[in-house]
């Protein structure tokens, strides 16, 4: 991931605190049905789909059927991609301070 | 730290040298590599052409947000909108500061840029805490960085 435009929907999808509060509940990587996933939440089993499809849509989650469920898993290498871009954007400003180093400097 | 980049350094010059090669559009343009088409006005945009070599298809957009002599100049940006023919304006903007202050005879410059998901800091504490130590690495990165 090297651009905003793969970044952007990764964050977006990240920006939501009952979104959050789903991935902290997969952190451990055990795959969990949406009951489990709504279980003590004022989460109907509706909106937890619907906040699943958001975090499928962004990469953070895979599904797969189990018998009559849909088991989610949490996909950590989407987290590290937000980080490596995170690096990329500072490298970039590594450069533009140092080119303004020597700019004022030389 | 999650959605924010912190950069310091520490320039051999008087804050109000860098103060003139951070907000004087010309200057700015010399060193960040863009070709500006005017100065830069707090609340209004700024316009104009990346320079730096492989990127010259790009145009560059940034909305001042403040301009206070000789401390503190920030706008507000798409960062790293890099296909020329998406419009990023929908997208939330991440803010660019940067921050002067003296420090001996020359200047601390210390640049931050933040709101990459435009979430609370609690909230990304809590997305932070979910990744393992991750992001306190890389939170550890740029202190070494600042202190190298």
């Amino acid at each position: 991931m090297s651009s905003a435009e793969a970044a952007a929907p990764l964050f977006a999808a990240l920006a939501d605190p009952t979104r959050l509060a789903l991935l902290r509940r997969l952190a451990d990587g055990e795959p969990r049905p949406i009951v489990a996933l709504a279980a003590g939440s004022a989460l109907t089993r509706q909106a937890v789909t619907k906040h699943l499809a958001v975090l499928r849509g962004a990469g953070l989650v895979a599904r797969r059927p189990a018998g009559r469920e849909t088991l989610y898993t949490l996909r950590p290498e989407r987290l590290a991609e937000a980080r490596a871009w995170l690096d990329e954007v500072a490298a970039q400003w590594d450069d533009a301070l140092a080119r303004l180093k020597a700019h004022v400097e030389g | 730290m999650t959605d924010r980049i912190e950069k310091s350094i520490a320039v051999a010059a008087p804050v109000e040298r860098v103060w003139r090669a951070l907000t004087d559009h010309e200057e700015f343009g010399a060193w960040f590599r863009v070709r500006l088409e005017g100065p830069f006005v707090p609340g209004e945009v700024s316009r104009g052409r990346i320079t730096y070599p492989g990127y010259e298809h790009l145009a560059w957009e940034a909305r001042v947000v403040a301009m206070e002599a000789p401390r503190l100049f920030a706008f507000t940006w798409h960062p790293y909108a890099v296909d020329p023919d998406k419009d990023y304006s929908s997208e939330p903007p991440t803010r660019v500061e940067f921050r002067l202050e003296p420090e001996g005879e020359g200047t601390r410059l210390t640049v931050t840029e933040s709101g990459f998901d435009s979430i609370p800091a609690e909230r990304r504490d809590e997305a932070l805490r979910m990744n393992t130590g991750g992001w306190e690495a890389q939170a550890g990165n740029i202190k070494s960085h600042v202190e190298r």
